[in-house]
């Protein structure tokens, strides 16, 4: 296999899978106008696990993870995070997306503010911490993702992978229970790529619950406990990234890997 | 030997550069006369620049200040520089100045308008500049109504009532906010203050006058008139207008039908009408509207369409903005938890304001020229008002220009400044480093 391997840096003596539910996902469908993007489905997620969704462009995986924090709303089925049902209920939304951090294909970050500033904003107005305790704990995450130094700067003055650093940072201020990640690294320069997925290791190695959206199968093989396959807004097929990769069922999947590791 | 081998012996002292490569005539080369278009263009606009300055250049040196008719001040032009010559008569400004600046306001209340004038600046100064202490908003905030107070006079304790009204406004705001959500409790807060306004500030006002009369000789709104009636009409129009701009950027982008409906017929019905048409409705259709027997200040109905029209503009301007947003910065605000009054606080408006400074700037810049329009509905404005009642006075009857470029100038330095203002703030605001 051509992509890189992480498994033997990968220290996964915390990364534990609980019994408790944290996401729970049953015959969930979505329509774009007369488009059927999302199809029946049924997904439980535990704490601890590091689930990895891949598939073609197209196939929904960003809209099934974008319907978890309620960016995208569903039109049938249930969608139950960290035991609160999804409804148009404005204050359940607020408080499933306070509790789920997102990082995003293009980083996403307020231009207008500074590094801090954009860490602290979420924790100050949303989980009502003062400013010093949240500035505190912003440059403990700054430390965490290696970038303590530019606390000051504005996010227009970093690099790509230092941006996304920070955005994931940003989302770590508001102490999630779980974090998705939309493609995280598929708009950055080959040579960036490296450190936003140390630092997502790092993340897995913690114990966190990630869903990830991405085409980095040395990172599934690496980190995930479950790879998702899906295809014209299904899910077609799911495993352990062992038999996904080396044993995998149906012809779509075949196709998929064929066409992604087989160069 | 061959040439490849070379020794220098003696270093160059350094020489100054040809005369046609710096200073001067570098710059006159490359930018005057860089080829034929370019220099004809410079030749044509020599000879425009001359001509002006030939036709109006003896009128201004001919420029009379102290006379105290028009025919005094020709008199003296034609002495000093011979029958044939014109000249500006500036000593009509010299003598009427007061009312191109105050109208009608009686002279020996003036200090009230230099009072309210120099708190304009201190008022203005926290709001413009961020460096200064934070707690001076106060006083900002409390300004117009101490403004309304020293121009119109009358007993202080009208102005402390409407106080009263602001403060459980704010009250009720802050306590139901939280619980209500914002919309409800703001409308909550604004129906109590109404209450308050209409049923008990004039209780409150004659019974407090009653027991300690503190009052100012009241001035009617006939006697505003010049520059002052525009400042007044200006800067309460182009203060609430950004706000109301705002909600109805907002209300138009609003998923509920109701709001979105009542945004988009605002804005397009007031942006679709003339202002004058406006103006009209203030002066003569809002009081059949109105309960019989109440009177409503001309000055306020006239400040209140100015403000709504210039609302409409801002909040196109404003929407031109929003729209220049990536839909990435909304969905971040949204997956951290932020509500949608908190993201918009805190993320959209601050970055969609900044983008439209250049054009909310534009709009305060023609409010401010188009409370001239004012004089349709009989009231005094600089240019058109006061030029008339100045020349209809037998002394000055005849006098065309000086009026006009006085009026004209003093825009000019209020609109300038503005400009400059942005543009400071434009570069303050710059971010983006890229």
């Amino acid at each position: 296999m051509s992509e890189p391997s992480y498994d033997h840096a990968v220290d996964r003596s915390h990364m534990k899978v609980s019994d408790e539910v944290a996401i729970q996902i049953s015959q969930m469908n979505k329509w774009y106008g007369q488009f059927h993007v999302l199809r029946d489905i049924n997904l439980t997620v535990n704490r601890g696990e590091r689930i990895v969704i891949a598939g073609p462009s197209g196939s929904g995986k960003s809209t099934m993870i974008r319907c978890i924090n309620r960016l995208e709303e569903h039109q049938s089925g249930k969608i139950i995070v960290d035991g609160i049902e999804l409804t148009s209920d404005l204050k359940n939304i607020d408080k499933v997306r306070s509790e789920v951090g997102m990082v995003f294909q293009h980083f996403n970050l307020f231009p207008h503010l500074t590094i801090l500033e954009n860490l602290t904003l979420a924790p100050i107005w949303v989980r009502k911490v003062p400013k010093r305790e949240a500035e505190e704990t912003a440059m403990y995450y700054l430390q965490k993702v290696k970038i303590p130094e530019q606390a000051h700067k504005y996010p227009g003055q970093l690099s790509g992978g230092q941006q996304q650093r920070v955005a994931i940072a940003r989302s770590l201020c508001m102490k999630p229970k779980i974090m998705l990640f939309d493609e995280p690294t598929s708009a950055l320069d080959p040579e960036m790529i490296k450190e936003v997925l140390d630092t997502m290791i790092q993340l897995a190695e913690e114990g966190m619950t990630m869903l990830c959206v991405t085409h980095e199968m040395g990172f599934a093989q690496a980190v995930a406990n479950r790879v998702i396959f899906m295809a014209d807004g299904q899910i077609v097929e799911q495993n352990n990234p062992h038999d996904f990769f080396h044993n995998p069922q149906s012809e779509r999947t075949k196709q998929f890997l064929s066409q992604i590791l087989g160069h | 030997m061959s040439d490849t081998s070379f020794v220098r012996t003696e270093m160059l002292p350094p020489k100054p550069a040809p005369v046609s490569q710096v200073g001067v005539v570098k710059w006159m080369r490359e930018n005057l006369f860089s080829g034929p278009l370019n220099t004809a263009l410079t030749v044509f606009g020599l000879l425009v620049t001359a001509w002006l300055v030939q036709a109006g250049a003896p009128w201004l040196i001919h420029g009379v200040w102290n006379a105290n008719s028009l025919t005094e001040c020709r008199t003296i032009i034609a002495e000093r520089w011979g029958p044939e010559a014109t000249g500006a008569c500036w000593a009509i400004i010299r003598v009427r100045w007061n009312q191109f600046l105050f109208g009608f306001y009686p002279v020996e209340e003036y200090w009230r308008l230099f009072l309210t004038f120099a708190g304009l600046f201190l008022a203005l100064a926290p709001v413009l500049f961020d460096a200064l202490p934070r707690k001076l908003i106060w006083g900002t905030l409390l300004y117009p109504l101490v403004a309304f107070w020293l121009l119109w006079g009358g007993p202080v304790w009208g102005p402390v009532g409407v106080l009263v009204g602001f403060a459980l406004m704010g009250l009720a705001f802050t306590r139901l906010a939280p619980k209500l959500g914002v919309p409800v409790a703001a409308g909550a807060g604004l129906i109590l203050a109404a209450v308050v306004w209409l049923y008990a500030v004039g209780p409150f006002e004659s019974a407090m006058q009653s027991v300690l009369p503190l009052a100012l000789p009241e001035v009617v709104s006939d006697k505003f008139g010049g520059f002052l009636l525009a400042l007044v009409i200006g800067v309460t129009a182009i203060v609430v207008s950004l706000p109301l701009g705002i909600l109805l950027a907002l209300g138009r982008q609003s998923d509920m039908v109701m709001v979105k409906a009542l945004s988009v017929g605002m804005i397009e019905f007031i942006r679709g009408v003339p202002l004058i048409t406006l103006l009209f409705t203030a002066s003569l259709l809002l009081q059949y509207f109105l309960p019989p027997g109440t009177t409503f200040d001309l000055i306020l109905r006239v400040v209140i369409l100015v403000t709504l029209f210039a609302a409409a503009y801002i909040a196109e301007v404003i929407r031109g903005g929003l729209a220049a947003l990536p839909r990435g910065q909304y969905e971040a605000a949204d997956a951290l938890g932020l509500d949608y009054w908190q993201a918009q606080r805190l993320i959209i408006m601050p970055q969609a304001l900044k983008i439209s400074i250049p054009g909310i700037v534009s709009s305060f810049i023609g409010l401010f020229k188009d409370t001239t329009l004012v004089t349709f509905v009989g009231l005094f404005d600089p240019l058109k008002g006061i030029s008339g009642v100045v020349r209809s006075d037998m002394a000055w009857k005849g006098t065309y220009w000086e009026p006009y470029i006085f009026v004209a100038v003093i825009f000019f330095l209020f609109n300038f400044s503005m400009s400059r203002y942005s543009m400071y703030l434009e570069r303050k605001l710059k971010r983006d480093h890229r």
